[in-house]
């Protein structure tokens, strides 16, 4: 039997314990929120948090997480910086097909946790490992930078800066 | 593939589509029937139960309005932008517009191509008059069924933000209204708005779908579980080590008794392990041994194939287009190049997936499809039942640009053959392996062009041959589309050069590999954009000519597109002083209806290419949704740069030796640079957004690499 928390709920298991979370939580708990893209941790959608810390749940086994505190994309809105991060990429419009945007708010997240107001290297070496083939990342960034300033969105009009980019 | 599906428009008579459907709940529904031209969606299939009604638009009684969008949403926005459509003609509350996904129905074909599909950046172009005449037929009879209650001329009648206002101020919302109007007949005549009076098309709007992908909610192919199709299997299929081998025989003994292991079943193209979980499955095919037949397999090696293109390359092929090349002899200067773009995959973050359920007398499929139409036909030849007997649920998909518009529909006939012979619900998963390695690429070219300009720096003859596997050739889409053994998807971008070139002739060999290849965000554009917009700043150099003038003196009979590219170099600064070690190169290019002109700023830090800027301006006709076109051309622009700087896959005897992403780099954040887009202001009719960003990058770039060193790069992927 292996214990941890998802999202604050205790679980215990006797699933096979080199099976990787990811797919703990997406057959077995069905929470499909933390996505499949590569499986050798090389593309960031299964990026979740566990004890605070972003991991990719694709290349980390159950084994690994035995006491520990796993955090996913379901429940991140539930943080104060989870819910700004939120709020940013609404704001920013940041998705596109969104597959690879759960990872990516997961490690922004993780990001505005430790630092307060990243620099554009730092968002870089944060981003580095999240893939986005639709090409968001400019919008990743503001988004992230938006966050950061607390400037909380207004879900009703488009930010300057995507409307004056808009702008016929 | 606007120019490869050359089929009859099909003409819209509303009088002959529109329809008030029952509605189960009530509300106001509005439905389609077939339109009369529409042969080959009726061929394929008759309309389906009415059980979901195959509604465009559904006006619920609390007002809320949902738009059903028969394209696929797999990034670029048409969730977002077909509803606009509706809600500018129905003047509703847009905050409760609600969009959902069609099935495969043949209601939903595409009004050009006759079948449901997305493809060809043609979604709004295809959708601009049919979903403005659904959203104003509903608001013509939510204003009748207002002005029948009321006793007042309907004409006396206006309409705001999901309200009809009746002359003496009488004001009632739509949805206690749309029980009533769903009872009216549709009505025959419908005005549509003038431009003028727009006012939520043009809008820079957010996406509708954004708040579900922002937490985990959204639902993709790859997220059915057993709560939507009860006792759900996985299969991971292991596909030959070479493409068109065959399995000869398997062993499963090692297989067969694994935890959670259910069946061990061939398939046509390998062998699938299913199982009740994902990792279950696959730790199940590494253990599965196959001994295949390798006889009928390709054993193409990407040297011998550069080796043979290129020789290929020196003589013409078949004339595409014809020319008087003799005309170069005369030329004050030349420019001769061979141009080399490897296999691509497309490698969309989603990995492919198909979930099926078959029983005796249905089959139900739930596939982030972009040819509904075609998935649905070839399920229903596998499992022997009529189209309109499989039931086809179009989920949202995590990316495709391309891969999941297959006319062998390859991966979802797998997974029908699989659920069937399981007989329980399957869902096929393939791993990002699988996906990097299973083919469908956008094919190898090389290029080779003989150019030349006289001594006023005007192109006197372009004699050009192309050397490359066709898309079309070999499918369903061939007798339509390959016409003379030309291939259109070979030479676009090329036959139909809008430069004032005399003289031009283009001829192409069409080459066979046995590996598979399909289109890819822009299909034959991917790389003739790059070898003409290459050879143009070549030209403009042996003609002594700046290369933005250059292009637009030969640009005379096409005044948007040298406005385009205008508008890219004015904005860029183009001329302007830069920064040593940063240059500028220039590219612009018209695929699928649309004009995009770009310039990157480029600079090499540690030996390695960065764009730093690009300035882009886009002429797409009237601007739907502003905010998507910046993110369409951004996104494009990514998906250019991935394969400019580091796309290839490569093979050797045969095995593909690219497998994930460290060996298949794409773009990451730091490798993006700032993007400006320029929407060119137009009336014109919306053309596509979702490709034509994708052509000019590679040619920018490499224009722009040319200008800082001096070195001229014709291969892709660059190695500087």
């Amino acid at each position: 039997m292996i214990r941890f928390t998802v999202n604050g709920e205790r679980l215990e298991t006797d699933v096979a314990a080199d099976t990787p979370l990811l797919w703990f939580l997406r057959d077995n708990l069905q929470m499909t929120g933390t996505k499949y893209g590569c499986g050798m941790a090389l593309c960031g959608a299964c990026t979740v948090h566990i004890n605070g810390e972003p991991a990719r749940a694709c290349s980390t086994p159950l084994s690994a997480i035995a006491g520990k505190r796993v955090t996913t994309i379901e429940s991140i809105g539930s943080t104060p910086i989870g819910k700004q991060v939120q709020a940013a990429w609404l704001s920013e419009d940041v998705v596109q097909c969104g597959y690879c945007q759960s990872g990516q708010i997961m490690s922004a997240t993780a990001l505005l946790a430790k630092i307060k107001n990243p620099t554009d290297t730092q968002i870089d070496d944060a981003m580095a490992g999240n893939i986005c083939r639709c090409g968001t990342y400019n919008r990743v960034r503001s988004a992230i930078k938006v966050a950061a300033s607390g400037a909380t969105a207004k879900p009703a009009a488009p930010s300057k800066s995507s409307a004056a980019k808009a702008k016929a | 593939m606007k120019q490869l599906f050359q089929t009859t428009p099909v003409p819209m008579k509303r009088r002959q589509f529109l329809k008030a459907t029952a509605a189960a709940t009530g509300g106001l529904v509005i439905g389609f029937t077939l339109p009369g031209g529409n042969k080959m969606a009726a061929a394929q299939a008759a309309p389906a139960p009415n059980t979901t009604p195959n509604a465009f638009l559904r006006i619920a009684r609390d007002g809320s309005v949902t738009v059903q969008v028969k394209h696929l949403e797999f990034g670029q926005g048409v969730m977002t932008s077909l509803p606009m459509l509706v809600a500018e003609e129905l003047d509703c509350d847009w905050s409760k517009v609600r969009a959902e996904l069609a099935p495969a129905a043949p209601q939903f074909a595409h009004t050009m191509f006759g079948m449901q599909m997305t493809g060809g950046s043609s979604s709004v172009a295809n959708s601009w008059t049919q979903m403005r005449t659904v959203g104003a037929a509903a608001r013509t009879m939510l204003v009748s069924a207002a002005a029948s209650k009321w006793k007042v001329d309907a004409a006396r009648c206006r309409t705001e933000n999901g309200v009809v206002i009746g002359p003496t101020g009488q004001k009632e919302g739509y949805g206690t209204l749309a029980d009533a109007a769903n009872a009216l007949p549709v009505p025959t005549s419908i005005k549509l708005k003038d431009a003028k009076d727009f006012k939520i098309i043009g809008k820079p709007t957010r996406r509708i779908d954004a708040p579900a992908k922002i937490d985990g909610s959204a639902k993709f192919g790859l997220d059915v579980t057993d709560k939507l199709v009860p006792n759900l299997h996985t299969a991971v299929v292991l596909h030959p080590p070479i493409f068109g081998a065959r399995v000869k025989r398997f062993d499963a003994s090692k297989v067969n008794g694994l935890p959670g292991v259910t069946h061990v079943i061939q398939t046509a193209n390998g062998v699938a392990v299913v199982a009740k979980s994902f990792w279950a499955a696959k730790t199940g095919r590494d253990l599965l041994v196959v001994e295949w037949d390798l006889e009928p397999g390709s054993k193409a090696n990407t040297a011998d194939l550069k080796k043979s293109y290129r020789e290929l390359a020196q003589k013409p092929g078949v004339v595409a287009k014809p020319g008087n090349v003799d005309a170069l002899k005369a030329a004050a200067k030349t420019v001769t190049a061979e141009f080399e773009v490897p296999f691509l995959a497309h490698a969309p973050m989603e990995p492919l997936n198909c979930t099926v359920s078959v029983k005796p007398d249905s089959c139900e499929i739930w596939v982030g499809s972009q040819f509904q139409t075609v998935d649905q036909g070839a399920a229903a030849k596998i499992v022997g039942l009529k189209p309109e007997q499989v039931k086809l649920n179009t989920m949202i998909a995590g990316g495709g640009f391309g891969r999941r518009a297959n006319p062998t529909s390859d991966y979802v006939i797998e997974a029908v053959e699989i659920a069937k012979a399981a007989k329980v619900p399957v869902k096929t998963v393939w791993t990002r392996e699988d996906d990097i390695k299973g083919g469908y690429y956008r094919p190898m070219y090389v290029h080779r062009v003989n150019a030349g300009v006289d001594g006023a720096g005007k192109i006197v003859g372009w004699d050009h041959t192309i050397v490359g596997q066709s898309i079309i050739s070999g499918t369903a889409f061939e007798p339509m589309m390959v016409k003379g053994g030309i291939d259109a998807t070979s030479v676009e971008g090329v036959t139909d050069t809008p430069y004032d070139i005399p003289n031009m002739q283009t001829s192409l060999h069409t080459t066979q590999t046995g590996v598979p290849v399909l289109w890819w965000r822009s299909v034959g554009h991917t790389h003739t954009a790059f070898v003409m917009e290459t050879m143009m700043d070549d030209l403009a150099k042996a003609a002594g000519k700046d290369p933005v003038a250059f292009r637009r003196d030969h640009l005379g009979k096409h005044p948007r597109i040298a406005n385009v590219l205008t508008m890219a170099a004015e904005k860029s600064g183009w001329g302007s002083a830069l920064p040593l070690g940063v240059a500028r190169g220039v590219a612009v290019h018209e695929s699928f209806g649309t004009i995009c002109a770009q310039v990157a700023e480029v600079s090499l830090e540690n030996g390695k290419i960065k764009v730093r800027r690009v300035v882009a301006a886009i002429d797409c006709g009237l601007a739907v949704n502003p905010l998507t076109i910046s993110a369409q051309v951004e996104s494009a622009i990514a998906f250019g740069l991935s394969a400019a700087l580091y796309g290839q896959v490569t093979l050797k005897d045969g095995v593909v030796e690219q497998s994930n992403f460290h060996d298949y780099p794409v773009l990451r954040i730091a490798d993006m640079p700032k993007i400006e887009v320029h929407i060119v202001a137009s009336g014109a009719p919306p053309s596509g957004v979702g490709e034509p960003g994708t052509p000019p990058i590679a040619p920018a770039v490499s224009n722009a690499l040319f200008a800082l060193t001096g070195k001229r790069l014709r291969e892709l992927p660059f190695k500087v």
